[in-house]
């Protein structure tokens, strides 16, 4: 009897065997257990099994008036929070049908491109350290660090701004903002290519990258992979582009594609994006017109009875919003599609077949947040 | 196709369903037996193309679960919104689409972890998130004794 429990516990179904990574495993940066099947050091299954932080935000926000819900996106995916917010808002203005000020839709695209920046920063560097460069994370959250101090400067809050409300900001952002953006550009024009030449042309790095958890096209479309990881399988997929919001049809700049879809591609799509998104920053740095910083609000927002939705992109793919209202100052039901839940999932077809230490870097490259997934 | 033309398109296709106001996309309400039917001629016909699976949720409306999918074509851009009507509420049980598009197996088993809909041939039919006593929280009759405080 002993025997036999022995030998389902450790070698599962069919003769495998079963280590546990997670929930508390450092390199999933969150509560998230994988059940991998092994059979040596290859992977011949992995499971994921979600729900250590499902806080349950949809039901929470069923209770809550629609400014008090932006709060709450806040805590799906911190590392893209002012995005987070302004989905919700979009949604709600979209449903009111309200014109808000150029001078709101100038600085939530500014900010955006900040948090995009900053998010893919700290991956950056998480993700030399999930590979043993420790020297990645210093470089990492030294320069994320000034992003932070900017948002810090301008609304009080460093992770969880919510700085945006339905119809607008909370307050106008800072006189130095603008000078304080300049700064930084200038500043991290100079310290990209380090990232190039500490990581990117690192021969341990590229062995450990270059053909490891390739996601073909075709893939990523049937399992709704998003966001950067989607586009180094050449799925173009940017919301930015195909459904523009905010002032993103105003600006050039690129969509990056590439073509090899694994490890590496991933790697290189959110480096080339960071050059991206400070593109985008100079652009618009100048030109933030003068104006009101909220348009005119009741108090009591009641959205039409019907059904509303928003997609925007996240620094991890693509984020919508649906909104059910029956007229009620609280929607009747809100959905999240968050794009970590869809991104999940492709990792139990992407490590088949290599090595248990290559399943660090494969989830390290598809750049998961934990509570995005369980909400 | 924009909205109009996809409507004219869809009218040909479908004989019994019904076509809502929505100002943004083409919404269209199948019936549920008709429903996977439907939904690969979707993915299949080569000039709609609908590959891409955006979201896939249910909405309860206290008589009926509604199942609500954004789908969109990666090609041709265009979006709808495909609903269908689970009139059975005590044991509702929709058709699986998880064979047309992957990513619907895991929104499928979230819609069954928190609303209790089970979908017919679905590979892995498990809860998601909640324990399996834990009762299904979106729907709106739900009440959670165990952690209320009795005054």
């Amino acid at each position: 009897m002993q025997e036999e429990i022995v030998k389902n516990v450790i070698l599962g179904e069919e003769d495998d065997y079963v280590i546990n990574m997670g929930p508390q495993h450092p390199s999933t940066h969150g509560v998230l257990r994988f059940e991998v099947s092994l059979q040596g050091e290859t992977i011949k299954k992995v499971i994921p099994y979600c729900g250590y932080i499902h806080r349950g935000i949809e039901k929470m926000c069923e209770r809550d008036t629609y400014p008090q819900i932006i709060h709450l996106t806040d805590r799906m995916d911190y590392l893209s929070a002012h995005i987070n917010n302004e989905a919700v808002c979009l949604c709600v203005e979209k449903a009111l049908e309200i014109e808000i000020p150029e001078r709101v839709s100038y600085i939530r695209t500014i900010l955006d491109e900040l948090n995009r920046i900053a998010s893919h920063q700290l991956w950056w560097c998480a993700m030399g350290m999930d590979m043993g460069a420790l020297t990645t994370f210093f470089y990492g959250l030294r320069d994320r660090e000034k992003i932070l101090d900017i948002f810090e400067e301008s609304f009080g809050s460093r992770l969880l701004h919510s700085f945006n409300t339905p119809g607008g900001l909370m307050h106008d952002v800072h006189p130095g903002f603008q000078k304080r953006i300049k700064e930084f550009i200038s500043y991290f024009r100079r310290k990209l290519p380090e990232y190039d030449q500490l990581l990117t042309d690192n021969v341990i790095f590229k062995e450990r990258s270059v053909g490891i958890g390739v996601l073909s096209r075709e893939d990523a479309i049937q399992y709704g992979v998003t966001g950067p990881s989607g586009r180094a399988s050449s799925f173009s997929c940017d919301v930015r582009k195909i459904e523009p919001y905010g002032v993103y049809d105003r600006v050039n700049f690129n969509e990056i594609l590439r073509t090899e879809g694994d490890t590496m591609a991933r790697y290189k799509v959110r480096i080339s994006e960071m050059e991206e998104s400070m593109k985008i920053l100079e652009q618009l740095v100048d030109n933030i017109p003068a104006g009101d910083f909220t348009a005119k609000m009741k108090a009591v927002i009641r959205l039409p009875a019907g059904e509303f939705f928003q997609r925007v992109e996240t620094a991890r793919g693509e984020l919508g919003v649906y909104i059910v209202s029956d007229g009620n100052k609280t929607p009747y039901r809100i959905k999240f599609r968050s794009p970590n839940f869809s991104n999940l999932f492709i990792i139990s077809k992407l490590a088949i077949g290599f090595k248990i230490a290559d399943l660090v870097a494969i989830s390290g490259s598809l750049d998961l947040v934990i509570p995005d997934i369980d909400r | 196709m924009d909205n109009s033309t996809l409507r004219q398109r869809l009218e040909e296709l479908t004989v019994n369903a019904v076509y809502p106001v929505n100002k943004q996309y083409t919404e269209i309400i199948i019936p549920a037996e008709s429903y996977h039917e439907f939904c690969s001629l979707l993915k299949n016909s080569q000039d709609m193309l609908f590959d891409y699976l955006i979201s896939l949720t249910a909405v309860d409306w206290k008589d009926h679960f509604m199942i609500v999918c954004h789908i969109t074509s990666t090609i041709h851009r265009h979006t709808i919104i495909v609903k269908t009507q689970l009139s059975d509420y005590g044991d509702p049980v929709a058709d699986t689409v998880s064979d047309i598009w992957r990513t619907a197996e895991f929104h499928e088993r979230e819609v069954f972890d928190l609303f209790g809909i089970r979908f017919r041939h679905h590979p892995d039919m498990r809860r998601l998130f909640l324990e399996d006593d834990f009762g299904f929280p979106l729907r709106k009759d739900f009440t959670d004794e165990s952690r209320m405080i009795v005054k």
